[in-house]
């Protein structure tokens, strides 16, 4: 195997010759034009309208309320979403609604995750532009499994994570890029019969957003 | 201005009427048209289907021809294709090999001075109203060289609707290929075959008597598509409508010409 | 489809009934097979103008688009430029998150590298004494890298199930059949033959055929396999240098499940998925998602990097895979054709895969981007016909979010074909050689030129026929020149060249420079 790797190294390096040390090279990648929009330039509001535009396109439901109201809005949006057993990570730390039996996530085996009806989390990261939930495993988000296998994903997010354009995401994510990420912009799909965009193949077919604004 | 001509090898054996028109239009306009002594092919079939070196000499002789030219009319978008796109590198492939100092420098004069017919019009001289006259239902197909690699845009269907009488028609799917590509029509005749259906159904939908182009290659194929068919729609490159006016009719000036 | 088309079909496909260029037909060949196929067209015509209509609204939402697409250029040819930088960055910093890195010259190294670490696996699986029955199962996503080196049958033949958990790939597997198209692998198939296969396959008799249907079906049939099987293969995206991080790109959530449910992952990669760091992905997710599916954004794009306690695989394998991708770097002109990144743009753009389709390409790489990619993989030994199943009308290009010049990367293989076949003595028994030489002959004399013009109209004259317009045509010619005649007519010669016109008008040639006595133009 190191054998193969020796190999294919120095094939590249016969087929365009050898680089310059990584240093040199990351200054070579600094030097590269970037003519594309990095910031938004929409103002807050307008930011917040466009996300939850975006999400309905997806067929997402959208809910807004204030940080006081979020336990009620959740009542209403999991009654809404017809669950009763709903997942959560550990340390969600959130205001949660009476009436529903919450199991926290402590590692419980896939055929467990599938006993749920539904799984609820924050979200760290929001892009408004393409309607974009980012999810890593960090606190409040849960593991990858958890916001997978449940058919119902609620999500918390706050107006300030969210941020208009994807390369604004991707600065904020820069502190945390070796995190387990996942990028959810919609329920799943596919499009693979007749070009048809059909709604849940795997992964929760059901997405409904809680966005919680700030004040002033 | 003194127009040099360069009329492209399958243009000067099988459509001259497109050429004559060129002089036609170019003459009204006030301008002397020559036609530079030696001229044969820019090599774009050679280079295009993979025969390299049998199309580079051919670069030297077009420029011994045309160098002193104030401007070069070529109506075909494709043979300029060629010359923009490939002509500097293998001016410089020459170079390396010797015997061709400083040619790659004047190919780079020259070819700010070498127009396709249209852009001749519309960009250089800066002119969509030439005089003419059409009273004919013309549809205008976009060849392919000259929509991506020369980005002439609209300015073939800006000189179309300059032309009095002619009625413009869209064509749907108008930056679709019609399936000629050069050696292409012969070695993948098939599927050649099958893109000219699409593109001939689309002319025939807009109820065009005439479909039009900056390219005989195109209509070459489109036409024979249209004869098999007895279709009674016809090509005519847009350099021929241009040059019809009332004294000539609607035949344009095929008749007058050559045939 | 008849069973005697099936069977060609098949027999088409090689011993392992993969799409193998060296010994698929002919470009020509094939595709005037699939042309006859009328349901297959109509697929094709019906997909290719949704997904073009999609990409095209969502592309012109983008202000910045072309600036993007320089981006995307930019750091992919960056990219190549350091590639072995990249690389041993890549696997350092998955090394140090706990992947582990494994290097492949060729498809065969790589089949048996994957093969042993899955049977590594399903030795741990059976040690843990749980209910083994999934103990010789394998998942799979979607991955051109895999259909490349044939990993299906070697890991069958080691005595594995694979199951493939694309929806496009499960249609194509249940099928017995190969992917057409990069990113909408099915394309070619429409609901009712999706339904046909499901109802069979599946065991489901009462199957309706509406896609919510199709899509339900699949549904319940994988999701027993995710909750139960322990190991997965994926291919990748993008493997990210600075992290060590691995993105996929996807639409059902298929990917998400096999790549967080499974114990074991084992990703393979061709050395040409590396992208420099992290941000760079801020250029590409905006650009692979437009141009693949028409969508703002793909629904799911996973990023992880190595092994994470708690949460995904305990164990994670990164397969690098060469398989002819340094030849493809060592030709200058042609490297672009790795800055690729699996968008499928091109096929939907392209209007000869729009009457073909992906198989008459005999490849799992097909339209534009295989037509360049394909045989520069096989060392160019193989599938030279495909740089010459284009048109050169550059719509690939034009769709390209990291501008490869497709046209020009044909022509450049175009010219690396005919060198090869023209080597050496072989040209005296080439007539299209012997022809273009000849050709080039008499373009370098205006003299010869003439004389050719002249004794081209003397025999074309015994083709000439007159319509019933009284015009000469031509309605059949011998030979190859027969490929024209087959579906057009040939308008007879003009019986004046346009220059014999000119010197009859009485202008005089214009005079070139002094010349030494010779006409002008004469070599």
């Amino acid at each position: 195997m190191s054998e193969a790797r020796a190999v294919v190294l120095e094939r590249i390096v016969k087929a365009k010759g050898a680089s310059g040390s990584l240093s040199e090279v990351e200054q070579m990648w600094e030097r590269m034009p970037r003519g594309y929009r990095v910031a938004g330039e929409r103002d807050r509001a307008s930011v917040l309208e466009l996300f939850e535009d975006r999400l309905r396109d997806y067929d997402a439901t959208v809910v807004r309320c204030t940080a006081a109201r979020v336990a009620e809005t959740l009542r209403s949006v999991l009654v809404a979403a017809g669950v009763r057993r709903v997942g959560v990570p550990e340390r969600i730390d959130l205001a949660l609604p009476e009436g529903f039996e919450f199991v926290t996530d402590e590692g419980m085996p896939a055929a467990e995750l599938n006993e749920m009806d539904g799984v609820l989390t924050r979200c760290g990261l929001a892009i408004a532009e393409t309607g974009t939930l980012v999810l890593q495993s960090a606190a409040g988000q849960g593991r990858r499994a958890l916001t997978l296998v449940p058919d119902v994903h609620v999500c918390v997010v706050r107006a300030r994570d969210v941020v208009e354009t994807v390369p604004e995401a991707f600065a904020r994510l820069a502190a945390t890029a070796t995190l387990p990420t996942t990028f959810v912009s919609g329920p799943s799909a596919t499009a693979d019969i007749e070009m048809t965009r059909i709604k849940g193949v795997h992964g929760p077919r059901f997405l409904h957003v809680v966005l919680v604004e700030d004040y002033g | 201005m003194r127009i040099a001509l360069f009329i492209t090898c399958y243009n000067d054996t099988l459509f001259p009427e497109t050429g004559v028109a060129v002089v036609r239009v170019l003459e009204r306009l006030g301008h002397e048209v020559v036609f530079p002594a030696g001229q044969t092919c820019c090599g774009q079939m050679h280079w295009n289907s993979g025969y390299q070196e049998e199309a580079l000499p051919l670069l030297p002789r077009f420029v011994r021809q045309f160098r002193d030219a104030e401007a070069v009319v070529v109506p075909s978008s494709s043979c300029v294709a060629m010359m923009r796109e490939h002509y500097p590198m293998m001016a410089k492939r020459l170079e390396q090999r010797g015997g061709h100092d400083g040619l790659a420098a004047e190919v780079a004069r020259l070819l700010e001075r070498v127009w396709e017919f249209s852009e001749l019009l519309t960009k250089r001289l800066g002119v969509t109203e030439v005089g003419a006259y059409f009273p004919q239902r013309v549809t205008c197909h976009a060849s392919c060289h000259g929509l991506r690699s020369l980005g002439l845009g609209d300015g073939p269907k800006s000189l179309l609707r300059a032309v009095r009488g002619l009625e413009l028609v869209e064509i749907a799917n108008e930056e679709r290929c019609c399936g000629f590509g050069g050696t292409f029509a012969i070695k993948n005749a098939a599927v050649s075959g099958a893109m000219l259906e699409e593109k001939m159904a689309d002319v025939l939908a807009t109820g065009a008597a005439v479909c039009t182009a900056t390219d005989n290659s195109c209509l070459m194929h489109i036409d024979g598509g249209l004869h098999r068919r007895r279709s009674a729609v016809r090509t005519m490159h847009l350099a021929e409508i241009l040059a019809s006016t009332e004294r000539v009719g609607d035949a344009g000036v095929r008749e007058e010409a050559v045939r | 489809m008849s069973a005697a088309t099936e069977l060609e079909r098949r027999g088409e496909r090689g011993a392992r009934g993969g799409l193998d260029p060296r010994t698929a037909p002919a470009f020509p060949v094939a595709a005037a097979r699939a042309l006859g196929d009328a349901q297959l067209r109509r697929n094709l015509h019906h997909a290719t103008e949704v997904i073009q209509a999609k990409r095209a609204r969502v592309v012109g939402e983008m202000p910045d688009w072309q600036a993007l697409r320089d981006a995307g250029e930019a750091i992919r040819r960056h990219t190549m430029e350091h590639l072995d930088r990249y690389l041993e960055q890549f696997e350092e910093r998955c090394v140090r998150a706990g992947g582990v890195v494994h290097w492949a010259r060729d498809a065969a190294e790589a089949r048996g590298i994957v093969v042993r670490l899955v049977e590594d696996a399903a030795a741990r699986e059976g040690q843990r004494g749980e209910d083994s029955s999934a103990a010789n199962e394998v998942l799979k996503i979607k991955s051109m890298t895999t259909e490349e080196i044939q990993l299906n049958p070697a890991l069958e033949a080691a005595g594995f199930r694979v199951y493939e958990t694309d929806l496009a790939e499960l249609i194509i597997q249940l099928g017995h059949d190969q992917p057409s198209h990069i990113v909408v692998p099915a394309l070619h198939k429409n609901r009712q033959q999706i339904r046909e296969l499901f109802r069979r396959e599946m065991n489901l008799p009462e199957l309706g055929e509406s896609p919510e249907e199709l899509a339900e079906a699949a549904r319940r049939f994988l999701r027993e396999r995710f909750l139960r099987v322990p190991i997965a293969v994926s291919g990748a995206n993008f493997l990210i240098a600075e992290t060590g991080g691995v993105c996929v790109v996807e639409s059902e959530g298929n990917g998400r499940m096999c790549l967080t449910l499974p114990r074991t992952l084992i990703t393979v990669a061709g050395i040409d998925k590396v992208v420099p760091r992290f941000r760079d992905l801020e250029v590409l997710l905006q650009t692979l998602p437009r141009s693949a599916t028409g969508e703002r954004m793909n629904p799911y794009n996973s990023i992880w990097t190595g092994v994470r306690a708690g949460d995904g695989p305990e164990q994670f394998h990164v397969v690098l895979l060469d398989n002819g991708r340094t030849e493809v770097l060592a030709d200058a002109e042609a490297r672009q054709t790795l800055h690729c990144i699996r968008c499928g743009a091109c096929q939907n753009a392209c209007p000869v895969y729009r009457e073909t389709g992906g198989h008459a390409y005999g490849s799992v790489y097909a339209g534009p981007i295989g037509a360049i990619l394909t045989p520069q993989l096989q060392h160019m030994e193989h599938a030279q016909s495909l740089p010459f199943a284009s048109s050169l009308c550059g719509a690939c290009y034009e769709v390209c979010p990291v501008k490869i010049n497709i046209p020009e990367v044909l022509i450049h293989l175009r010219n690396r074909v005919v060198k090869r076949r023209t080597a050496g003595l072989r040209v005296v028994g080439d007539p299209e050689a012997w022809a273009m030489r000849t050709a080039s002959t008499i373009f370098r004399s205006e003299r010869r030129f003439r004389a050719a013009q002249r004794m081209g109209r003397m025999a074309e004259r015994l083709w000439e026929r007159k319509d019933k317009a009284g015009e000469q045509w031509v309605t059949s010619l011998p030979g190859p020149l027969g490929g024209w005649t087959a579906t057009r007519d040939l308008r007879a010669m003009p019986k004046e060249t346009f220059r014999e016109w000119w010197e009859r008008r009485g202008k005089k040639t214009a005079q070139a420079d002094a010349g030494n006595g010779t006409e002008v133009g004469d070599e």
